[in-house]
């Protein structure tokens, strides 16, 4: 019988054939914390004496969240990361390397693996066809310790898109467009796999984008089969030699088919208090924003950033708009550096800060005021998500989040373009 | 087993950032003061008012967002004894059966703010003593009941030395 590839890649690591709605126990190839989750985990583990990992070049300690620390609790809780990481031999990514979800596909996760991260958007990886999933600390724990980890093969949504993206309109819009339609809650315990001719003639970075925000509609996975594009994209980071094709198999039994023309979509905003509260870009116009980030494990990559440089060089932000601009990794730094992409947002008058989730987790960088307005194109729009439950977040793409930042107001990128 | 208590009946959509808020990041390693804030973006007051035994009991997808064990941790901690809601989102259900925190999917539109509980976990019924409604819970998957039955994923690991979920 056909399978999906949630089937596929959890059968391999259970070593046998494996269909929907079954109890595995799989091997897990990849295993992270970031500073948020993995104080926790450390403890957890040595409340039973298992103070170690499975296989340490592949279990991962980010600093992400709140980096470089606002507090001496937090930098409390960065000595406990450091600690274990000295004690286990466990990688430790401190507080220039970035966002966790950008590090794995950098240079963790490959096709085929098993990914558990203990923070929401680790289903960012299944855009290299790894099965990527958030659990919580203790989840994490146990699964980097001992190596395996249990699983119900989740059903699968085949999200089957066709067309070309129209002028200003990218994954990010395809992603909220989903999610308005389905619910954030529509693919609760889930798999999400996009396909189809628009997701094969989609560069990696948009991909990245539909995977990690698969967890904004329930599910459990987002997954997209690996191919030539998938290959250039480890051959970048000197990883070549880890890609391997997979794909689903033509026949395989899905539980839902929605099928999308990516030609109808508009630039698209989720507003707030929830991702699933979606409207045009066009229909929010005159919306005052007083604060724009441009960067997260969303939409923090090269090429994310070069769309909004591209919008805004030569010209100013609105004076009464702040902009917050950070890249997602220091790989993701220095290509900017490079392309003269940070120079053009200083120019403009934006805020360059180092690489991490920035203002998005609502630690620091950026927190919001009382009704101020931020539009992000972070994952999430939750209230007090910014650190203030009276601040109002709408979500968008960076070409969405660039014009909005010369305007002032939302706008929509086809005006500026 | 037999649990007891007042319901405090939030709506749809209760996000990880409404239990446990990130500006308050900085108290993840000190859960007992997190605690006193759970579930404040929903309800200011609730860390107050909320008694040893009373249940959270909510609509739609509870527990929606970030993976923070922390959300179901101080829930618990602040004395719920269990959570009621149409739906959950799956990274809060799994981390509330790994730390023992029962996670109970059922129809909530009856049960009403202040009503008196009594629900038996073993035989799966929830009666609202107040009006006098019956309800069914859905069944936990095994592979849960087992985690819970042992007192949550470490202690299971610890019994078993590693997984033994079939």
């Amino acid at each position: 019988m056909g399978k999906t590839l949630a089937e596929k890649l959890l059968g391999a690591k259970a070593g046998k054939e494996v269909v929907a709605g079954e109890l595995v126990i799989a091997k897990v190839d990849v295993a992270f914390f970031q500073d948020g989750t993995g104080p926790l985990a450390v403890r957890q583990l040595r409340k039973v004496n298992l103070e170690k990992v499975a296989d340490p070049k592949r279990s991962i300690l980010f600093i992400d969240h709140a980096a470089p620390s606002p507090r001496r609790e937090l930098s409390n809780d960065h000595m406990l990361l450091r600690e274990f990481a000295a004690n286990t031999g466990a990688v430790l990514s401190d507080i220039n390397e970035g966002v966790c979800h950008q590090r794995v596909l950098e240079d963790y996760a490959k096709p085929g693996d098993v990914v558990i991260g203990a923070d929401s958007h680790s289903c960012t990886a299944g855009a290299l066809c790894a099965f990527a999933t958030g659990m919580g600390s203790t989840d994490v724990a146990v699964g980097m310790a001992l190596g395996r980890t249990w699983f119900r093969v989740p059903p699968t949504f085949r999200v089957e898109c066709k067309g070309q993206f129209r002028k200003g309109v990218y994954s990010k819009d395809l992603i909220l467009h989903l999610i308005g339609t389905i619910g954030a809650d529509g693919a609760t315990y889930r798999a999400l796999e996009f396909g189809g001719p628009a997701i094969d003639a989609m560069p990696m970075w948009q991909r990245a984008t539909l995977s990690n925000m698969a967890v904004e509609a329930g599910a459990k996975a987002g997954l997209i089969a690996s191919d030539n594009l998938t290959r250039e994209f480890l051959k970048k980071y000197g990883r070549e030699g880890d890609f391997t094709e997979i794909r689903p198999d033509p026949d395989a039994k899905y539980e839902r088919v929605i099928g999308m023309d990516v030609s109808e979509l508009e630039p698209t905003v989720s507003c707030p208090h929830t991702v699933d509260n979606t409207k045009l870009a066009r229909e929010l116009k005159g919306t005052r924003v007083d604060q724009v980030f441009i960067g997260s494990c969303t939409n923090g990559r090269f090429e994310d950033l070069e769309v909004a440089a591209r919008i805004m060089k030569g010209k100013k932000r609105h004076v009464k708009t702040r902009v917050i601009v950070i890249p997602a990794s220091r790989e993701v730094y220095l290509d900017a550096l490079r392309a003269g992409l940070i120079e053009t947002f200083v120019t403009s008058g934006a805020t360059v800060l180092g690489p991490g989730c920035g203002p998005c987790v609502g630690v620091h960088e950026g927190a919001l005021g009382d009704k101020e307005v931020c539009l992000s194109t972070q994952n999430r729009n939750f209230k007090g998500r910014m650190g203030n439950p009276e601040g109002f977040i709408y979500l968008a793409s960076p070409a969405t989040a660039a014009a909005s930042a010369l305007r002032g107001e939302i706008t929509d990128p086809r005006e500026v373009l | 087993m037999i649990l007891e208590g007042k319901v405090w009946k939030f709506g749809d959509d209760i996000s990880t950032d409404h239990i446990a808020p990130g500006r308050l990041f900085h108290l993840r390693s000190n859960l007992e003061e997190l605690a006193k804030h759970v579930l404040e973006d929903a309800d200011p007051e609730f860390a107050k008012k909320v008694r040893k035994g009373d249940f959270v009991v909510a609509g739609n997808n509870f527990g929606l967002g970030s993976s923070r064990e922390h959300a179901p941790t101080i829930i618990k901690m602040a004395g719920v004894s269990a959570v009621l809601a149409k739906s959950f989102a799956r990274i809060f259900f799994r981390n509330s059966i790994n730390i023992g925190l029962p996670v109970l999917e059922c129809d909530t539109d009856k049960l009403e703010n202040g009503d008196t509980l009594r629900i038996d976990l073993s035989a799966g019924v929830i009666e609202d003593k107040t009006n006098g409604a019956k309800l069914e819970f859905v069944p936990l998957p095994d592979a849960m009941i087992k985690i819970l039955n042992d007192g949550g994923l470490l202690a299971h690991i610890e019994k078993h030395g590693g997984f033994k979920l079939d």
